[in-house]
């Protein structure tokens, strides 16, 4: 092993500070729970982009595969 | 240090979105085609049927993108972007469960999340609501089909976060190892009530009205008039090999992340100076 681990009694300390770090969080899940919903849901059972099916029908196979109900 | 947390989630989740991609490329695609296949005979089946009845034959929609395009370039955008999704609400997860679960090391922690992003957002709905493959899923209940997997999604998500809050405060009065066993032991008691209460695709009112009772939507032989079967049912073994396949993908996806953000967060973890962690 090139890089030593810390030693073993050193756990994982609280890293969490501050509203900005609140803010960048919430950003991250804000943005990706909208992915999950493009790649997942979009255009099946609800529609952002309009009565097409261009979203899903590119994404088609990747959505079957990931276990989301499509069409 | 959270924004490197977050930059270091989403590039494993790309990572591990890539190498699913390479894997469902090989595996799984032969097994879509079959079942488009599938759907193709037997809707020129079920058109001669329609035909013979004297009844309107539904004329074919026509895709805006071609198969080619759909198996190689959009599932693997799809799943490349899953993964930079699921690598963001890993890191979002990691950030928050630092010093938060207890004596567990940067790269064990890293494995454990992981874990639990699978579980969370995969194996446990799964378990309810099986990937399916392509001519499987009634186009009548596809509104009730997304609301129950997300539904049990949601569910899973809140139990096995529940979980870990419960083996934390079980931690005072008993052993690190038995807090997690009971605390898993509650999971699965109410993972499985959940399950049981939520109802099987196949008995929702639109199937139930067309097609009798049956546990799910996987089509049945198709039968002309006189009770003859002139078209099987689905493939099982294309079903099976698909969900084995879809279970493996996501396994890679996950354990990928797990193992690549592991050193990266521990670099990241050393690299800050002691006690100014809060």
């Amino acid at each position: 092993m090139t890089t030593p681990s810390l030693p073993a009694e050193r756990t994982t300390p609280v890293v969490l500070g501050g509203a900005r770090a609140a803010l960048w969080l919430f950003g991250t899940v804000l943005f990706s729970v909208a992915l999950y919903y493009f790649i997942g849901v979009d255009q099946g059972a609800t529609s952002v982009f309009g009565d097409n099916m261009y979203v899903h029908e590119f994404v088609h196979d990747a959505r079957h595969f990931l276990g989301f109900p499509c069409h | 240090m959270e924004r490197q947390f977050i930059a270091r989630g989403m590039l494993a989740g790309a990572l591990g979105g890539l190498l699913a991609f390479l894997f469902a490329r090989i595996f799984a695609e032969p097994q879509i085609q079959r079942a488009i296949d599938y759907e193709s005979g037997r809707d020129a089946a079920q058109s001669l049927l329609d035909k013979a009845a004297g009844l309107p034959v539904e004329a074919e929609g026509s895709d805006p993108f071609s198969r080619a395009v759909q198996g190689n370039l959009g599932i693997g955008v799809g799943m490349i972007l899953f993964g930079v999704a699921m690598g963001g609400l890993f890191a979002v997860a990691y950030t928050l469960a630092c010093g938060r679960v207890g004596n567990v090391r940067p790269r064990p922690l890293a494995l454990l999340v992981a874990l639990g992003g699978f579980l969370a957002l995969y194996l446990v709905p799964f378990l309810k609501y099986p990937a399916n493959p392509p001519a499987i899923g009634h186009e009548d209940t596809i509104r009730e089909r997304s609301g129950l997997y997300l539904l049990m999604v949601g569910v899973s998500v809140v139990v096995l976060v529940g979980g870990v809050w419960l083996g934390q405060r079980l931690r005072a009065r008993f052993t690190a190892w038995n807090a997690a066993l009971l605390a898993a032991l509650a999971c699965a008691v109410v993972l499985g009530a959940v399950m049981l209460l939520l109802p099987s695709l196949g008995e929702l009112k639109a199937n139930v009205d067309q097609y009798g009772h049956h546990a799910t939507e996987t089509p049945l032989p198709l039968k002309d008039p006189q009770g003859r079967i002139v078209f099987p049912g689905f493939p099982a073994d294309v079903l099976a090999s698909f969900r084995l396949y879809s279970v493996a993908a996501q396994a890679l996806l996950w354990a990928t992340i797990g193992v690549a953000f592991a050193p990266l967060a521990e670099r990241v973890l050393r690299r800050a100076p002691a006690g100014a962690a809060a």
